[in-house]
């Protein structure tokens, strides 16, 4: 099929940016969406012209490395799926695609569709963790979990810190993955001691980073692809944090 | 050059304890005055850089993604191996070390092995101490499952996602130690060189991915934590940035390689589907313990399928094949990885292939749900059956799914000592970088459990024997002329690969190494073959250095750039791959040799010449390099002929 695309071309975070236009007339349905950036970054490398710079990886939907906001919407018209589990079945002949970067003051972009989204390691630095060193854990199984908390803990955990949260956000807040991390913890008993602590931090560290606040109209749940839940978001504000929502823990 | 194992003495189960008594400590106030360097942040990387920093050590950790958790332990699915016995089905740190030596097909040290099965029980605590959310029964034990073919349950796992729950649990020790000041990340930063000086590992050259900045860090010790190198088969189920680079160039400093040809094909991955295809996709093993695997058992059906003029489902039962089933009635679809593979291969080579290139077989669920009812399949497959159709666009439920075998892993590694040492001191290698403890084939669920041993049980104490031996004076400063000159060096490649501005995309010819890999170097090698391999790899180097499209500059975000740096050591390593493969004149494991294959084709091992670890040593540019043996020593088991019949 034929494609036409217009893709964010931006040399680097002190350039301006704008939208090209290039052609493709051979593209397989069967193609994934990366590998279609990948037949027109070969046709641009032998034509003599830049090839488009994206972030990608394991393309199997589990590192969160792959990043297009493809026709207005994070990680393209499917649901429950990264870029890279996109495939051009998934258009029609003929169609425009508009390829930007994901957008938030919070991740810049480092060149064309590529975003710097370390703020997302900081977060988690901030507070991300059980306070435990190698060496100093009890035998597994003297923790006792059930079957239903552990799978809460795990639908939380499944997150992939891809970002496509903070890009369906009107307000650019991340929210979502904070909440994933901050309730995953808590509903565990290894980390519900530390739970109050660790909300305040992350969230803290969520604003010095310069993301936005959560009003709460769910884009980023409907267009995250692992369905992390708003139930999360709730839980967060309701349980750990209460009416505080800053800290004086915040780091650097 | 005289390998030392530095394998303690004693009998098998007191090694490891014995040893750690031996080695040498760091006063606890002394830790700080040490720096390591970490390369790599995957499982091995994160464990070791996370329990190193708690020790007090002073740790710089390197990756090239943007982020550590993005490494690529991240897209492991099935599960990690413990010998904790929970289940009381007659597990054991024996048992397991026997099931990991064996399924290896005894080419692996005995004393390594047993010491991973021990420490795996370490593992699990340490992980569900940090949060990982295993997989747990409704009174909240936690749960196990048997994997690829072992008798007893001793998997753990944490949906389908077991290898991103134990990289974000180590992950998130790694960013604690950050938040501590004890450990510096270096994300989107690649090693490119290693810096040797008074024949001691003094540290790295990397290249700042974003801005492209040349720069040099220097430390006491350097751990190799950075992956396997799969991507030598372009195709592969690796991450598209998985590569050798970092290893590859330690070895051209030294470091020995150890039986780099040792490869693991995994049977259940998503066929390509065309010539654009840049990674393939692994389908969990446990699909075979319901799948029944065949193909059509004429050429002409075959054929009429690959050209969609029938389907699967119209083919009457007795115009199917079930290979698997028929050649191996005991084990049936549940042989190991290789014999699947291998004989998924000869099918598609009959010309029985199915799929629109002929290269798949099938893998029915058709009887599994007339069994057990849509609903039970459903609830043990359903997010890899959506997985399937999200790729392929079909519906497994109704119609087989079509599956081939694809490169998975690579058991071949810098060669280490029992300490996880390299041959240059102060260098270690560690996770699936090294040539680690799985021999000539590794069992499903034991690549994380070495990833996590290697770096929070085994490396914080035998680093600190080494640099309790050296002091902390022992290191050199990044303006000394070892490190100036391995700059210097970087330099000069980035810049001669900008220069060449030859015809052909760096996808290109890593696409052309791949093929000539998978011919040759694949599943089946033989002599002739490995002959052939060997004259089109070199050809296909000459043709890189002179032929390679990179456009930009060095100065910039640039991934041609940096990919076309990690092919040209593809070339180099794809080489020494073929050149072990024919050195090794016997089949085990991953490496089958048609000319060494008993009268029904099975694996036919040389325990008398072969029993050793080819280790390699590089001699220079364009010269063949020098084989050093160490001869394996199994004192504890018996050595036997692998027979799935
Ligand atoms: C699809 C898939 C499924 C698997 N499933 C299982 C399973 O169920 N059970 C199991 O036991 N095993 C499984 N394995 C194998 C297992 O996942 C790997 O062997 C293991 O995770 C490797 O871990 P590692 O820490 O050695 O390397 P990796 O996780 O690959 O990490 C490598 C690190 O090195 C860095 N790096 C590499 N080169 C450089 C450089 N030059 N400069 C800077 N940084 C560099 C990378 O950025 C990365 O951080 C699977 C593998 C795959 C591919
Ligand atoms: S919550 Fe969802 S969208 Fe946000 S980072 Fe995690 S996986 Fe991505
Ligand atoms: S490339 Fe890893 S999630 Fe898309």
């Amino acid at each position: 099929m034929k494609i036409n695309l217009k893709v964010w071309r931006q040399k680097n975070n002190n350039t301006a940016g704008k939208l090209v236009d290039y052609q493709l007339d051979n593209v397989s349905e069967d193609m994934s969406f990366l590998e279609m950036f990948d037949v027109l970054n070969d046709s641009l490398t032998r034509k003599g012209e830049d090839p488009v710079t994206f972030d990608h990886d394991c393309r199997e939907g589990i590192c969160g490395m792959c990043s297009m906001y493809i026709n207005g919407r994070a990680h393209g018209p499917q649901t429950g799926a990264t870029t890279c589990q996109l495939h051009m079945r998934s258009f029609n002949d003929g169609d425009t695609i508009v390829v930007e970067p994901w957008r938030a003051r919070a991740f810049p972009v480092i060149k064309d569709l590529m975003v710097d989204r370390s703020a997302f390691d900081r977060i988690i630095q901030s507070g991300g963790y059980v306070s435990v060193n190698t060496g100093s854990a009890r035998d597994a199984n003297e923790i006792l979990i059930p079957r239903t908390v552990a799978d809460e803990a795990m639908d939380a955990a499944a997150c992939i810190g891809c970002g496509a949260c903070v890009a369906a956000c009107k307000n650019a807040s991340a929210m979502l993955f904070v909440s994933a991390k901050v309730s995953q913890l808590a509903i565990l008993p290894q980390g519900h001691s530390e739970h109050k602590e660790r909300a305040e931090r992350m969230v803290a560290q969520m604003d010095a980073e310069g993301f936005g606040a959560c009003s709460f109209t769910g884009a980023c749940s409907v267009e995250c692809p692992k369905s992390i839940s708003l139930d999360h978001i709730a839980r967060m504000n309701r349980e750990y944090l209460g009416a505080k929502l800053s800290s004086e823990n915040v780091q650097g | 050059m005289k390998l030392e194992s530095k394998i303690p003495a004693g009998p098998l189960a007191e090694k490891w304890a014995r040893h750690k008594f031996s080695l040498k400590l760091v006063n606890p106030a002394n830790k700080r005055k040490y720096e390591i360097i970490v390369v790599g942040t995957g499982l091995a990387g994160a464990s070791a850089a996370a329990s190193l920093a708690e020790l007090g050590y002073n740790v710089k950790a390197f990756c090239f993604q943007d982020s550590p958790r993005r490494a690529h332990s991240i897209a492991a699915q099935g599960g990690i191996n413990a010998a904790k016995n929970y289940q009381n089905d007659g597990d054991s740190v024996f048992r397991l070390f026997y099931d990991t030596i064996k399924g290896g097909d005894y080419r692996a040290r005995e004393a390594n092995v047993h010491r991973l099965a021990e420490v795996s029980v370490n593992i699990i605590d340490q992980c569900v101490a940090q949060g990982v959310p295993f997989a747990r029964e409704y009174g909240g034990t936690l749960a196990n499952r048997s994997f690829g073919g072992a008798q007893v349950s001793r998997t753990f796992y944490a949906r389908g996602q077991t290898g991103q729950q134990l990289l974000l649990g180590a992950y998130s020790a790694l960013s604690r130690q950050v938040a501590n000041g004890k450990v510096k990340l270096y994300p989107r930063t690649e090693m490119l060189d290693l810096v040797v000086e008074g024949g001691k590992a003094r540290g790295i050259i990397t290249r700042n991915l974003i801005t492209g900045k040349i720069e040099s860090h220097s430390a006491h010790a350097v751990l190799l934590c950075t992956g396997g190198y799969g991507n030598v088969f372009y195709l592969s189920t690796n991450a598209m940035g998985s590569n050798v680079t970092a290893a590859w160039r330690a070895h051209k400093k030294g470091a020995l390689f150890g039986n780099p040809c040792f490869t693991q094909i995994h049977p259940t991955c998503i066929p390509v589907s065309g010539h654009y295809q840049s990674k393939l996709t692994l389908m969990s093993e446990s699909l075979r313990n319901d799948g029944r695997v065949w193909a059509p058992k004429s050429k002409e059906d075959a054929v009429r399928i690959q050209k969609g003029e029938i389907k699967p489902t119209d083919l009457a039962e007795d115009a199917r094949d079930y290979f698997l089933e028929r050649r191996y009635p005991a084990f049936g679809n549940l042989v190991p990885r290789d014999v699947a593979s291998r004989n998924a291969k000869y099918v598609c080579d009959e010309g029985r292939g199915v799929s629109k290139t002929g290269l798949a077989v099938y893998l029915d669920f058709a009887d599994a749900i007339k069994r057990d009812g849509r609903k039970t399949i459903e609830a043990k497959y359903g997010n890899l059956f959506e997985m399937y159709e999200k790729i392929t666009g079909e519906n497994p439920y109704e119609l087989p799914m079509m599956i081939y075998p694809a490169v998975h892993y690579t058991m071949g590694g810098l060669w280490v000592d029992y300490n996880l040492m390299t041959t240059i001191p102060g260098l270690y290698a560690l996770g699936e970088a090294n040539f680690s403890d799985h021999g000539a084939n590794r069992l499903g669920a034991s690549a994380l459990m070495q990833g996590l041993a290697d770096g929070y049980f085994v490396i914080p104490y035998t680093v600190g024997d080494y640099l309790a031996t050296i002091g902390p004076a022992d290191k050199i400063p990044v303006d000394s002329p070892a490190f100036k000159e391995a700059e210097q060096k970087v330099h000069a490649q980035v810049n001669q690969l900008l220069s060449i501005k030859g015809e052909r995309p760096v996808d290109d010819l890593h696409k052309e190494l791949g093929h000539i890999m998978w011919e040759y170097c694949g599943m089946s090698r033989t002599a002739e073959g490995l002959k052939l391999a060997k004259q089109k790899i070199q050809a296909l180097k000459k043709e890189f250095w002179t032929n390679v499209k990179v456009l930009g500059d060095s100065e910039e975000m640039n991934q041609a750039l940096e990919q076309a740096a990690r092919v040209a050591d593809f070339i180099e390593l794809g080489e020494l791959m073929v050149d072990d493969a024919l050195n090794r004149e016997e089949s085990c494991g991953g490496h089958f040799r048609e000319e060494h294959q008993t009268p029904d084709g099975e694996a036919l091992r040389d325990d008398e010449n072969f029993a050793y670890v080819a280790a390699w040593e590089y001699q220079g540019e364009n010269q063949p390099e020098l084989l050093n043996k160490e001869i394996l020593e199994f004192e504890n088991v018996k050595l036997t002929q692998r027979s799935y019949k």
